[in-house]
């Protein structure tokens, strides 16, 4: 079931009305996790991740191996091999490369990790379904951050 | 501050911890750019925030400085202090901070350009009138023997892209200059991606006195008087103090009225200490290199004029005025500082890193700590050995000595080996009493 941005933004509002803190829901090809006001950083230290980010729209360059860790509850997670600006799709406004619940290839590309106008992709590494996207477009994520977990084929 | 909210910290260690204190106690937050074995350092900790921003080694964090500007802007930082070491006097960070809207704490790129070609430095420091050692530049087609001939043995070959003790040799005739030629442009090559090498007259009784400048944006240049670095081993300093002891009241005007004649002719800005070598048989004195940073041993200077030097340096960053004349600079008591590394002696000088399974520093009056380590601290294998600096404050120089001396014995280190031992011998030993130290003595009389 693919959702659309409208969906994720009305489902967000209902969480957002409800006095839950947090929430998991997992069906067949979707997966949300929502955790409420947890931000481990200072909102007032780093600029807040703008929709409408500058364009990566040079060729991405592979980047080196990310690691894929894998955890104790068997899920594998994928962290930033370099510390840069997180982009969840080619360009604004092109389909992100992966969303949670898609299969994932050891080289299919999660997404680019720009660092001074240098535009690195980034690979899974690993054969899996993503369950979980942790970093948000257009921030700076640093160099082991995890951004997604994934469960192995 | 005007322009400085928040600033970007892309070092390690003490300096790290130094900076982030200083910025603190004037209001501006701060940002520590870690490597990934520096996550739990001391100044990560105390920072208002901490990014990662590359694996362990240096060549992959510490020294990327596309890494740290693109750190610094994605943490809203509007300011970089590159501490000292690593990219402190990179022109290339200077410049890519520079173009990205951030202030660099620190000379503008075209200076420090300058300041880093040895051999630019020495003709800038000619034509204002600053003595420099008779010295040539030997290309591959030069007649080497015939300018060696003109300077004298024994002789050094420097490399241009060198400074700090780096790419230095000692040719004692006319048979090592012509071994060493080849090898010392390969080398400078390699090492600074410069083959250039020059020539220069070799001072066997030399004393290393440095001048401490401070210009700001306005035109304003001062000098914070001189320190004396002559304890070295292998051109790595080790015990430092202000003023120089012994030395000759003219000498000492004439250091300091070049220092700032210097840094005023090449737009000097910010922090800077001019280098000179002092010939303590004849009391000659001459231009080594001009170092566009704050430096280890600032403390020392800190201390005899009562001045926090780092938060000078963000003023000045910040566009204000120096706020002090030159005859407002005025000099109390004697300083020495030592520095602490964990390192073999036993073993020449090999780095001992490891856990400190205890490290407690004394609180004695007329003393400052600056370390980034505490008991259970780790000591990555990947930097510099320095785990602290003990800054002695007093009223005379063999009082100061005696502070130091305690501290030392006071100090409780266990865990790794460090160079206590040596710099005791070195601060009790009589020639140090008497202020006779040249820059070969550490190795001729104590190692």
């Amino acid at each position: 079931m693919p959702l659309s941005d409208e969906d994720i933004r009305e489902i967000l509002r209902i969480i957002d009305e409800s006095d839950v803190t947090e929430l998991r829901i997992q069906t067949d090809g979707f997966a949300l996790h929502v955790v409420k006001g947890a931000r481990t950083l200072d909102p007032a230290l780093g600029p807040a991740p703008t929709e409408q980010s500058p364009a990566p729209a040079t060729e991405p360059t592979p980047a080196a191996k990310p690691p894929a860790r894998a955890s104790d509850d068997g899920l594998a997670t994928i962290t930033a091999p370099m510390l840069g600006t997180f982009y969840r799709a080619e360009a604004p406004g092109k389909r992100p490369f992966v969303e949670v619940g898609q299969r994932v290839e050891p080289d299919t590309i999660v997404c680019i990790i720009e660092v001074m106008k240098m535009m690195n992709s980034v690979t899974a590494g690993v054969v899996g379904t993503v369950v979980q996207i942790f970093a948000a477009n257009a921030e700076l994520v640093e160099y082991g951050q995890p951004l997604f977990e994934v469960e192995p084929a | 501050m005007k322009r400085i909210k928040r600033v970007f910290v892309a070092n390690r260690g003490e300096i790290a911890l130094r900076i982030v204190n200083a910025c603190e106690a004037l209001g501006i937050e701060t940002v520590v750019g870690t490597s990934d074995a520096d996550r739990d350092g001391l100044a990560a900790c105390r920072a208002d925030r901490a990014v990662c921003i590359g694996p362990a080694p240096a060549s992959e964090s510490y020294l990327r400085d596309d890494l740290v500007v693109q750190a610094a802007l994605g943490t809203g930082c509007d300011a970089i202090h590159p501490g000292y070491g690593f990219l402190a006097e990179s022109p290339k960070l200077a410049a890519r901070a520079r173009d990205n809207g951030l202030v660099f704490i620190g000379p503008p790129p075209e200076v420090m350009e300058l300041s880093g070609d040895k051999l630019r430095a020495r003709d800038g420091a000619a034509r204002a009138g600053v003595p420099v050692l008779p010295g040539q530049e030997i290309g591959p087609d030069h007649d080497a023997h015939e300018a060696a001939d003109r300077i004298g043995y024994p002789l050094l070959v420097k490399a241009a892209g060198g400074g700090g003790g780096r790419g230095i040799k000692l040719a004692r005739d006319r048979d090592e200059l012509d071994d060493l030629l080849t090898l010392a442009r390969s080398e400078a090559a390699a090492a600074f991606g410069d083959e250039r090498v020059y020539l220069e007259r070799f001072v066997s009784t030399a004393r290393h006195v440095e001048v401490q400048v401070a210009a700001d944006e306005h035109g304003s240049v001062v000098h914070l008087g001189e320190r004396d670095c002559s304890v070295q081993r292998r051109y790595q300093k080790v015990v430092e103090e202000a003023p120089a002891p012994n030395l000759d009241p003219a000498t000492r005007n004439a250091l300091t009225a070049e220092a700032v004649a210097f840094a005023t002719a090449i737009g000097y800005r910010n922090l800077g200490t001019v280098e000179f070598v002092v010939d303590a048989d004849s009391g000659e004195h001459f231009f080594l290199e001009i170092n566009c940073r704050i430096q280890v041993e600032h403390p020392v200077t800190e201390a005899v004029t009562g001045r926090d030097l780092v938060a000078l340096q963000l003023h000045i960053a910040d566009g204000e005025p120096l706020g002090f004349g030159q005859n407002e600079v005025v000099f109390d008591g004697h300083a020495i500082e030592c520095r602490l590394n964990a390192e073999d002696v036993a073993r020449g000088f090999v780095p001992s890193p490891g856990t400190l399974s205890l490290f407690a520093v004394p609180n004695h009056s007329h003393l400052r700590v600056d370390t980034h380590l505490c008991a259970g601290a780790v000591i990555p294998p990947y930097y510099d050995s320095l785990m602290a600096k003990l800054i002695a404050h007093a009223e005379g120089r063999d009082a100061t000595i005696d502070v130091l001396l305690e501290a030392l014995e006071d100090l409780d280190v266990e865990g790794v080996e460090t160079n206590r031992a040596l710099v005791i011998s070195v601060l009790a030993h009589d020639d140090f009493r008497r202020g006779a130290i040249t820059t070969d003595w550490l190795e001729r009389a104590i190692v």
